[in-house]
């Protein structure tokens, strides 16, 4: 019988310019490597235009990306894997993240970087798909903001 | 400072963001790091201790200049202490630094364990996710060493809430694959099987995965959830649109429970419980019938979850390959997305059908869309769908459009990628040797690879195609004529250089006969592009040379003037250096003989594996080739029969008795006085008709290798499941030497081996035969070599008999060939001028002294092979003597121990394809 290893391997996310915005591991691997992995699948995607389809073999894996507005969404899965799925797993999780921070832009994501790693974590564990209930996710994080603070509160932090 | 933090924001974070954010240059940047990282290492290091919210701060920095791709070699500790805390942010971040930063530092590895372990039995469900998310994300060994036997006994626990159920069930999968050794089956496993009954969507979907991963392991102890994810499954995919709420995704109802209740499912065999089966077939057409239906909604998203449901479904359907109908639905179902708007559905039709193409219920169906998918090749703008398109025609090759797919592959090469040239030129070689009826068929394709692409032509092909025209004797003189042709053209590729200097090294004589690729002709040729190419060509080239000293003598000069050059002699290139040297030597010392034995025509290639699939394999991945390939060899020889040659029973096959010539001589009286003529017009017709006699009840198939060795000397004489049995011999006067090589093709040992060869009485008086006995035992995978010493007395006409017999896995096997030991293997060539010619034919008026035959040609008369059969036959091949151009005349002479005799021959084709050939012989 076939091996059916059918995970998410990495989830990248990169601006048009090609700088990392976020990067998620589900094998592990040395940090030389993944940063290698990372130029060359950047590169790979940047240099594809835009009609082309969203799948592409890289290595014995297969990439499927989709862009949002200056964002690249960008998923590592296994060549039997279901690429259409994929490509609504990333959708997915835009939405999250469009629910949390409401009409979420690269910026939210470059000065809230941990919330987008903490939001990945509540949708995705290991590689595999965990909650697909947007509500459930969302709340899940809403409920770790239960400090919230005010603005005078904010600013009454350091600076430094 | 725009506000954009949100929840629990750090100002300070913010502000370091926008700063890096602000930098000009990279060295602004790395400035602006240092110095963040000098001021975060004294508040670590100060006197005054920090507050919770400094080491978050501090922590999600040093976070920060990490990601952004910045060593870090400090902060463990601080991390670690955040674990500890009893904020939630403050974990959270402590959590996200160790999942990031992980480092196999035993002591902080045993204080990050205590923290999670303390976490796990917090009761705190959002404490126990963020300790399990953590176990996931590291999932270390030691993490599974201490947490393995916790996580199932907190995932099936009753009071356990939902949201960390579906995290420790995923943990637990994490764990199981890095670990699966630590993981311990237990009590838990049939209670996780009942998660799929589960009411909470979300637990049933982490659990799933999890189970489909153990499954694959333990499929027995697994066995209970097929029935269960049969129903679950018929309950989602028979739901309304809304029912499942929040798991409803754009009307679609929960798509990532379907698709891995589908993958839980190819874990299995269709289901043995017709109910349950027919249940299944039910969800299966549900789906299927759903696709055909009008859209609900105009979003992607829609038809992106609807489709990924489908091909799911399509890949448990092929995974089953047991439903007829289902298949070739599946199959017009993703006919109709081959010509879709949608790239992506184009993409994905074309990838799933090259699974449904291996099942013999919708090979066929497939077929069926060849020319879209050619078209596809042609138009897709995209290249990863042509990479599909090239892998669907692969797929769907088979004998009956090998030759149109092939020749669509090349036209592609012309102006394919780069990036998947060498695949496609992989793929194209392994069709033309798989589906090759015709091997000039196959040469010709490989040639057109080099011409097309001979960059991306990798060794293993090249490699590949010698072997295969060493091996067969029948495309030997096309080869040798067709690289001819190819290396006129005046830029040619080094690859083909390689194959041409090789092929004609090895076969030039084959074509020597005609004046426009007369010996010197073919040197100046490859000699012409010598300077152009790398040094390893042109090592192979100087390799060419030598085996022209001995193929063509005429022109030795002329080579040694090469050799002896100052770019060769003294070449800067010591292996360069090295074969000119030795070569110039050996071509000026050694005897003609010995110079014929160091450079006999190649032996045979063991038959093996093709090393192209081997490089298609690796280049592939592994299993993805792999299956497709075994599953298409066992199609091939359930549907076309025909494929592979038929087995052959050894024990079967019984002595021939001796009067059964396979040449036929057995008609000419059997004596001294009436020498060859009589017998050598029926040699000579089964020279031209490679199958002319098929009266020994031999071996099968010997006859007609035996038929092929008349006019060789290498080759494969007998070939079964079991046994090769592959020849070298060589031939000088009246003296030979034969090796007979034994191979044990199987993996077990042949026992109490024994070969013999048996020479009739008549025989006997003529041929003097010394063999040496060989090991009795042959391992399994091993060849063993023989000796025949050979002695021709005087004319003979029958053939020796080699007998094998041994014992194989218990069994006795007994096998007899003929050996090729022809009287014409004694003949030496002689030269002769027109007028000698006829002077002696017509001397040769005797009856006795002539024989002529007329017999139909088998075969299309191609002079080029002809002249290589006269020449592999033995005689001299006399050109310009016949005053008809269109006949061929030999001459050469018989040696025997006590006579030599003289034989002139005359082949005359005629325009009705029939054959003419007078043979004359005198006794000297």
């Amino acid at each position: 019988m076939r091996q059916q290893k059918r995970k998410i391997h990495f989830i990248l996310l990169f601006s048009r310019q090609g700088k990392l915005r976020l990067q998620k591991w589900y094998t592990t691997l040395p940090d030389k490597e993944k940063k290698k992995i990372v130029r060359e699948i950047v590169q790979i995607i940047l240099s594809r235009n835009q009609k082309t389809s969203s799948f592409v073999d890289w290595k014995d894996l297969k990439l499927v990306y989709k862009r949002y507005a200056s964002l690249y969404f960008c998923c590592a899965i296994e060549d039997q894997d279901n690429e259409l799925l994929t490509l609504e797993v990333v959708h997915r999780y835009v939405e999250l993240l469009d629910r949390y921070f409401g009409n979420v832009c690269e910026l939210d994501i470059i000065f809230n970087f941990e919330k987008a790693y903490f939001i990945l974590d509540e949708f995705i564990i290991g590689g595999e798909v965990q909650e697909t209930s947007k509500r459930s996710a969302v709340k899940a994080i809403e409920d770790s903001d239960m400090l919230q603070e005010t603005v005078e509160e904010y600013m009454n932090k350091p600076a430094f | 400072m725009p506000a954009v933090s949100k929840g629990d924001g750090m100002r300070g974070l913010a502000v370091f963001i926008s700063d890096i954010r602000n930098c000009k240059s990279k060295e602004a940047e790395i400035k602006r790091i240092n110095k963040e990282l000098a001021n975060i290492r004294s508040k670590f290091k100060g006197d005054k201790a920090l507050d919770g919210y400094s080491k978050k701060k501090y922590v999600c920095k040093l976070l920060f200049i990490f990601l952004l791709g910045h060593d870090i070699d400090f902060g463990h500790m601080e991390a670690v202490n955040l674990l500890s805390s009893n904020r939630y942010t403050e974990k959270q971040i402590g959590y996200l630094f160790i999942s990031v930063l992980v480092n196999s530092n035993s002591e902080l590895i045993r204080l990050i364990n205590n923290a999670i372990k303390n976490d796990l039995a917090s009761r705190n469900p959002t404490f126990m996710g963020l300790a399990l998310h953590c176990i996931a994300n590291v999932g270390s060994r030691e993490m599974a060493e201490a947490f393995a036997g916790e996580i199932p006994k907190i995932l099936v626990a009753g009071d356990t809430m939902d949201s960390v159920k579906q995290s420790a069930a995923l943990c637990l999968l994490r764990l199981y694959r890095t670990s699966p050794d630590l993981v311990p089956m237990g009590d838990w496993t049939s209670r996780v099987v009942h998660l799929l009954n589960d009411q909470h969507l979300g637990v049933v979907t982490a659990a799933t995965s999890l189970i489909t991963t153990l499954a694959q392991k333990n499929p027995e102890e697994f066995k209970t959830s097929v029935s269960l994810a049969v129903s679950r499954l018929s309950r989602i995919v028979t739901s309304a649109s809304t029912d499942l709420q929040d798991y409803t995704y754009y009307f679609v109802p929960a798509p990532w429970l379907s698709v891995k209740l589908l993958r839980l499912l190819q874990c299995y065999p269709p289901p043995e419980d017709p109910a349950v089966r027919g249940r299944l077939t039910e969800c299966l057409e549900t789906i299927l019938n759903k696709a055909q239906e009008p859209p609900k909604s105009k979003k992607v998203q829609h038809s992106n979850a609807k489709n990924a449901v489908l091909f799911e479904a399509i890949s448990l359907i092929i995974h089953h390959d047991s439903e007829p109908n289902l298949l070739v639905r599946a199959c017009n179902q993703l006919g109709q997305f081959l010509q879709h708007r949608e790239t992506n559905l184009r993409y994905l039709a074309l990838e799933s059908m090259c699974t449904l193409a291996s099942s013999e219920f919708s090979h066929e169906a497939v077929k069926t869309h060849i020319e879209t998918v050619i078209n596809a090749l042609k138009t897709e703008r995209d290249v990863s769908v042509r990479q599909r398109a090239v892998d669907l025609l692969y797929a769907m090759c088979d004998r009956s459009n090998a030759q149109q797919i092939v020749a669509e592959m090349l036209n592609y090469l012309e102006t394919a990628d780069y990036s998947i040239r060498e695949e496609i030129v992989l793929k194209v070689a392994i069709l033309a040797e798989k589906y090759a009826v015709d091997y000039t068929w196959y040469v010709d394709t490989i040639l057109n690879l080099i011409r097309i692409a001979g960059d991306y032509v990798s060794e293993e092909v090249w490699y590949r195609v010698i072997q295969i025209v060493i091996n067969r004797d029948d495309v030997q003189g096309y080869a040798a004529k067709t690289v001819f042709e190819a290396l006129q053209a005046p830029a040619c590729h080094e690859n083909l250089v390689k194959v041409g200097g090789y092929i004609l090294g090895e076969f030039g004589n084959l074509i020597a006969g005609d004046p426009r690729s007369s010996p010197l002709i073919q040197f100046n040729l490859l000699h012409s592009k010598f300077h152009l190419c790398s040094v390893p060509t042109r090592a192979l080239l100087l390799s060419t040379y030598i085996k022209f000293v001995n193929l063509f003598p005429e022109i030795k000069t002329t080579i040694q003037d090469v050799l002896r050059s100052d770019s060769q002699l003294k070449n800067a290139d010591v292996e360069l250096q090295q074969r000119a040297v030795e070569y110039l030597r050996l071509s000026t010392i050694a005897s003609t003989d010995i110079l014929a034995t160091v450079l006999e025509e190649m032996p045979p290639f063991p038959e093996r594996e093709s090393s192209i699939l081997a490089k298609l394999k690796k280049k592939k991945g592994p299993g993805t080739v792999t299956d497709l390939e075994e599953i298409k060899k066992e199609r091939s020889s359930d549907m076309n029969g025909s494929a592979e040659p038929a087995s052959v029973n050894a024990s079967a096959v019984s002595t021939p008795s001796p009067s059964a010539d396979l040449l036929g001589l057995g008609a000419a009286p059997l004596t001294n006085s009436a020498p060859a003529p009589s017998s050598s017009g029926s040699l000579l017709v089964d020279v031209f008709s490679d199958s002319a006699s098929a009266v020994a009840p031999l071996a099968p198939g010997s006859d007609d290798n035996f038929a092929r060795f008349v006019c060789k000397n290498n080759g494969v004489l007998f070939e079964n499941q079991l046994l090769q049995i592959g020849l070298k011999s060589e031939f000088r006067q009246n003296l030979g030497r034969m090796f007979i090589f034994y191979g044990n093709k199987t993996s077990t040992q042949f026992l109490n081996f024994t070969p013999t060869v048996i020479c009739s009485d008549d025989l006997q008086s003529s041929l003097n035969l010394q063999t040496k006995p060989v090991d009795p035992t042959v391992d399994g995978g091993a060849q063993v070599q023989q000796v025949v010493n050979i002695e021709c007395v005087s004319d003979f006409m029958e053939a020796p008999i080699l007998n094998i017999q041994f014992r194989y896995g218990g069994t006795f096997q007994n096998l007899s060939v003929k050996l090729p030991i022809t009287l014409n293997k004694f003949f030496q060539p002689t030269e002769m001028s027109s007028q000698d010619f006829f002077q002696r034919w017509k001397q040769l008026s005797n009856p006795k002294q002539e024989v002529q035959n007329i017999f139909k040609a088998k075969h299309p008369m191609d002079a080029e092979i002809t002249k290589a059969k006269i020449i592999g036959f033995g005689s001299a091949l006399l050109e310009e003597v016949d005053p008809n151009p269109a006949n061929f005349v030999g001459a050469g002479i018989i040696h025997t121990k006590t006579t030599q005799i003289g034989c002139l021959l005359r082949l005359e084709p005629n325009l009705q394809a029939q054959l003419i050939v007078t043979a004359d012989s005198n006794m000297k």
